[in-house]
């Protein structure tokens, strides 16, 4: 059995930037990582981009230095990013190491258990990551045989699909990218389109992180907003990162001819061998709540350029066409004309949690915390959607998150340390929240 | 120059639903409802239908008077016309719910409303129901909403109000997507 004062589970960027901020205040640690440094950004499609400007990927004492700050990075790019850093702050990773079961270990302090051997420490930090395992609906299960079932975690590029239409469920940056690839190459693509968050990628000559990131929009904190579990939940923005900073939404990919209807409804086995897919009549309706929202950005965004009397160095404000939704969009497509042969369900991912032997995990398997602190002392999370601001879900926000669970956890453990002689001489409570 | 701002009051007591929505959550098995109606032939396509008690908060509910429904056809079908049609019951029900949605949303968003009018349109092509082209669909082919609303708000707000409304109703929910319906015989 190995000890250390901090586990931090996950050795991505989140993990990362923790690690660096607990170096600086001296505090011994680990950092147990499944796989390789950057994980998650290995199992992703050939074409991916960041979302994110390259400007905008800081962490704590490092940050892109390349000569070209507008641009978007490729996966590889990603991965030496992340690495580099692992190797700037010298973070103590255990590579290759998956962790099987986190658990309290009677006094303060958690037992870790993994495929490499047993660690006891003082605090955990959960940076696993928020994209765990693909969220499929369970409709997904009723997909008839003949059809390929692929989740968009499995999706490389369009030469690994037969020829022939493909059914993308699910609209969100992910589902809108792999429309556009997909329908590109040939085969056909029908969008299921439920809720979304329509974003351009540029704005009156600024791209749209530049204006979130200086409006002061994506500091907006989890205790700021009216419902933290709503906007947890909300799909990541339509965006896409390419050289030519192109803005792809639903019309652009309408204009190429990708067919959208409504989200994805029901799998209905209609007899004879054929299922057909029901799509939702709320497709307008849809689609009017993303251009309000996005209208609604908008005005934001450009009252804070007037307040900043920044209006003479922009180009004009402008609003981007309404989305266009056809007056009968398809209400059903069958599955077993031959029209469709692969269905990508491009819904989502959530956190794999299954061996956080900790009740800190709500009805719905949901990771309880109050901006990454969990009801369980010591037990911390990073790099969750909007966990402390929003800006937690990009690369960027690990910095400020890091930095403020970071001084948390040192005062929890200086709260334990100044506890322990008082402790030692107590029979065990054995009790979880002390 | 002083301003006096009446409170917003659109007959809509935001802070109980908002309780009900915490206590629901932490609750789920309360939230479970059940709506029942009775439906009753008279003769040839009328029938009359009325409401009854519901189940939900975990037990029977009662309420403090049943309401009624004619259903016909019109003299146009050679019905007697004694009644709404089922399908003008369904925009009825559409309608009422878009409606009380508009209401509560704007009295949470603080939003006085004057007046709110909706008129609804459901196309349909009969020859679905007659049985005259097995590919045309029984139902609506088209339902089509359009409300005229004056309150203190800009359109857009107002825009939002009823694209909220729709997010949240249960008969927009019910029409626009499907629902598994047993019909058996006792």
């Amino acid at each position: 059995m190995k000890t250390t004062t901090t586990v931090i589970i996950g050795a991505g960027h989140a993990g990362l930037a923790m690690s660096r901020c607990l170096t600086d205040r001296s505090i011994d640690h680990v950092l147990l990582e499944r796989g390789e440094v950057a994980s998650s950004w290995r199992s992703r499609w050939d074409s991916l981009r960041l979302l994110t400007p390259n400007w905008q990927s800081r962490l704590p004492g490092h940050r892109y230095n390349g000569d070209d700050p507008d641009g978007f990075m490729t996966m590889p790019e990603v991965i030496r990013f992340i690495s580099s850093y692992a190797t700037a702050i010298d973070a103590p990773v255990e590579t290759n190491t998956t962790v099987t079961s986190v658990r309290a270990s009677g006094g303060p302090g958690y037992t870790v258990l993994t495929t490499e051997g047993e660690w006891r420490c003082r605090s955990v930090v959960l940076a696993n990551g928020a994209c765990g395992v693909p969220d499929l609906p369970a409709l997904a299960a009723d997909l008839p045989h003949n059809v390929r079932s692929l989740a968009a975690a499995d999706y490389r590029n369009p030469d690994d699909l037969e020829h022939g239409g493909v059914l993308v469920v699910g609209a969100a940056a992910t589902g809108i990218q792999l429309a556009d690839e997909i329908h590109r190459s040939g085969r056909p693509v029908t969008l299921a389109v439920g809720g979304h968050v329509r974003t351009p990628r540029t704005y009156r000559g600024m791209d749209i992180m530049w204006w979130l990131d200086a409006a002061g929009v994506l500091d907006e904190r989890h205790d700021e907003v009216d419902d933290v579990t709503r906007v947890r939940g909300l799909p990541s923005f339509q965006l896409i990162g390419t050289p030519a900073r192109a803005n792809l939404d639903l019309n652009a990919l309408q204009a190429i001819g990708v067919q959208i209807v409504g989200k994805l409804a029901a799998l209905r086995d209609t007899g004879a061998g054929d299922t057909t897919a029901l799509f939702s009549g709320s497709l307008r309706n849809q689609c009017t709540l993303a251009d309000l929202k996005l209208r609604r950005l908008l005005d934001t965004v450009d009252e804070w350029a007037t307040a900043q009397g920044l209006d003479g160095e922009l180009d004009e404000p402008h609003r981007p066409e309404p989305t266009r939704v056809e007056d009968d969009p398809p209400l059903s497509l069958s599955l077993a004309s031959g029209a469709i042969k692969t269905v990508i369900w491009a819904t989502g991912f959530r956190p794999d949690f299954s061996w956080l032997d900790v009740p800190v995990l709500d009805r719905k398997g949901l990771l309880q915390h109050d901006g990454g602190v969990t009801p369980s002392p010591g037990l911390y999370a990073m790099g969750m959607p909007f966990l402390r601001r929003r800006k937690s879900t990009l690369i960027d926000g690990a910095a400020d998150d890091a930095l403020e669970l970071s001084a948390h956890l040192a005062a929890h453990l200086s709260h334990i340390s100044s506890r322990g002689l008082q402790d030692a001489c107590k029979p065990q409570s054995g009790r979880l929240y002390p | 120059m002083t301003t006096t701002t009446t409170p917003v009051d659109n007959g809509v007591d935001v802070a109980f639903l908002q309780g009900a929505r915490e206590m629901l959550g932490n609750e789920p098995a309360g939230a479970k409802f059940q709506w029942r109606v009775t439906n009753k032939w008279v003769r040839g396509t009328h029938s009359q239908t009325s409401t009854e008690g519901f189940f939900g908060l975990g037990e029977e509910q009662g309420r403090k008077q049943e309401f009624h429904f004619d259903g016909d056809h019109p003299e146009q079908f050679a019905s007697e016309d004694l009644g709404a049609t089922p399908t003008e019951i369904v925009l009825v029900a559409l309608a009422s719910c878009l409606t009380a949605g508009v209401a509560t949303i704007a009295q949470n968003r603080e939003i006085q409303l004057r007046s709110v009018t909706a008129s609804i349109q459901g196309d349909m092509d009969v020859r679905g129901v007659l049985g005259v082209d097995s590919d045309v669909r029984n139902g609506f082919s088209n339902v089509k909403v359009t409300y005229a609303i004056d309150a203190d708000a800009s359109h857009e707000d107002i825009e939002a109000l009823v694209a909220q409304s729709q997010k949240r109703s249960a008969v927009y929910d019910i029409i626009t997507n499907p629902t598994n319906v047993t019909v058996e015989v006792a």
